[in-house]
């Protein structure tokens, strides 16, 4: 399978102005590497306000000025550069966005769907696509004349969803496509997501919802603190012996059906010197405390922990 | 003490009722889980639940007494956006204590740490800002939380923490919990009862 998408050490950072001119730098990504490949969804699962979001932006060269970029992002072989990010997003590279307010107040929704076109036969024919996905969604034609603040929040996100698919791209970024929607709706997301799969194209999940990415995705990327701390593959998260760092076990613990298991603890708001992790971790030494661990592979599966060897034999 | 809706409608527009002679009701001691489909009016019952909304028909009752407007209101709702319901011009410790002087003890039940305090609401993420938003709610004055999706945005560890944390609070308190949630496995987990909103509304 071909590559689609390769993010290599990827770390984003904010400069900020706090009290008149000092400026302070803000870490938000460190050091990402994922993949993509085609017929293929990655998921990338960390809690919400972890900055994941700034990922998708990265690929589709919307990030805020004040934004400072390292690493590299390729597609399809090729490094995406902020020229190559504007001809191909929209079109082979399409954004599910996270938030309702992605909507334009003042524009229907069947209208902001279908886009800017050339002409008027252009657009007769995309609406013909825009309401047989809509349809698909369970919006029926009511729905076409409305304005976002008339729809409700389930709603909206479908017409969110909808207005990605009517590009049909070969990448899809679906940033938090779930949320707030009943069990029905999310069921149809994950199918619909599954059937891009199907057809050959790629798909970068970025989520908070664990069942959302254990139903669709290939793999899964643990995302804790800026930092991505694990890279397996989905039949490994269905038990907690089976995942390699000590934050993912909690992760899988504490899922409802899993015995809602507590553990204590926040993720660091400021950098550490050391292992993100470290404060919380239970199997932590001198070293966690002051040299980041690299990840690293580990039969098949991406690992950034120095302690994993030790902890997963014990058990 | 009970918590009761009785033949609750509203509307927002004349053509589409959103809710028709709903009636719910919880106990002090209880945590009832609701459960409906995206657009249902969930959100709109809390809403009125806990007095946001006046213009609907039907009432709204504390131990069959109409609750009064005026004072601090018992009933405390928690929205599922801990983001939208801050000044983002307020430091987080005048967030904090905007309805009371939250103790220390409950502070540390629910994690909170001091150096958050100093920071602005942009600058904390979604599972930090809704312990927030819950210590704010738990003024002693409070008999009953609405808890609409508060969990939905926060990732499964940060999830048991701060259910943990709300719920030991309200037992210990007495303070009844309606649960808004469109997750069966989250609301079996704690629920004494769980309600589906297309029961309890007459549409």
């Amino acid at each position: 399978m071909k590559e689609l998408l390769e993010v290599n050490n990827l770390s984003i950072s904010f400069t900020q102005y706090v009290q008149g001119l000092n400026r302070h730098d803000s870490k938000v990504i460190s050091d990402l590497t994922i993949d993509v490949k085609e017929s293929e969804i990655v998921a990338i699962l960390g809690s919400s306000g972890s900055g994941k979001s700034l990922l998708a932006h990265s690929i589709l060269g919307i990030l805020p000025y004040n934004a400072n970029v390292t690493g590299e992002i390729k597609y399809k072989g090729q490094v995406l550069n902020q020229d190559l990010k504007e001809k191909l997003r929209g079109k082979e590279i399409c954004l599910i966005p996270q938030s309702v307010n992605f909507l334009d107040p003042l524009m229907k929704v069947s209208e902001q769907a279908i886009g800017e076109c050339k002409n008027e036969k252009e657009h007769d024919e995309k609406k013909v696509i825009q309401r047989e996905i809509f349809a698909r969604y369970g919006l029926d034609e009511s729905v076409d004349d409305l304005y976002p603040f008339e729809l409700s929040g389930g709603m909206a996100r479908k017409v969110l969803l909808s207005t990605a698919l009517i590009g049909n791209p070969d990448l899809l970024i679906a940033d938090e496509p779930t949320p707030g929607l009943d069990v029905k709706s999310v069921e149809e997301t994950i199918e619909d997501i599954k059937n891009l799969k199907e057809h050959g194209k790629g798909v970068l999940l970025i989520t908070h919802e664990i069942d959302v990415a254990l139903k669709t995705a290939d793999r899964i990327a643990i995302f804790y603190s800026g930092y991505v701390i694990e890279i397996n593959n989905v039949e490994n998260f269905k038990n907690a012996d089976n995942v390699l760092h000590p934050y993912t076990k909690a992760l899988i613990n504490s899922l409802p059906r899993n015995g809602f298991k507590l553990t204590e603890g926040v993720q660091p708001l400021d950098e550490v010197p050391g292992c993100p992790y470290y404060e919380n971790c239970a199997i932590g030494t001198d070293r966690c405390g002051k040299e980041k661990p690299n990840l690293e592979e580990h039969e098949g599966a991406m690992i950034r922990c120095f302690n994993f060897r030790e902890a997963n034999d014990g058990a | 003490m009970e918590l009761k809706a009785n033949n609750i409608s509203f509307s927002y527009n004349k053509n589409r009722h959103i809710l028709k002679d709903a009636s719910i009701s919880v106990e002090s001691n209880q945590i009832i889980g609701l459960m409906g489909d995206s657009g249902s009016g969930k959100s709109t019952l809390c809403k009125i639940l806990s007095g946001y909304i006046s213009n609907y028909t039907g009432e709204v009752t504390l131990d069959g007494k109409p609750i009064p407007d005026k004072d601090f209101y018992p009933v405390q709702l928690i929205f599922q956006h801990p983001e939208k319901t801050m000044n983002p011009k307020w430091k987080m410790e005048k967030v904090l204590n905007e309805s009371w002087q939250v103790s220390q003890e409950l502070k540390d039940t629910f994690g909170l740490k001091d150096s958050w305090l100093t920071r602005w609401p942009s600058e904390l993420s979604g599972g930090e800002l809704q312990r927030f938003s819950i210590l704010r709610a738990l003024n002693p004055k409070t008999k009953f939380i609405i808890a609409d999706e508060i969990s939905t945005m926060l990732d499964a560890v940060t999830q048991v923490q701060i259910w943990e944390a709300l719920i030991s609070h309200c037992k210990a308190n007495n303070i009844g919990i309606l649960a808004v949630s469109h997750d069966p496995e989250l609301l079996e987990v704690f629920c004494d009862d769980i309600l589906k909103f297309d029961e309890i509304n007459n549409l």
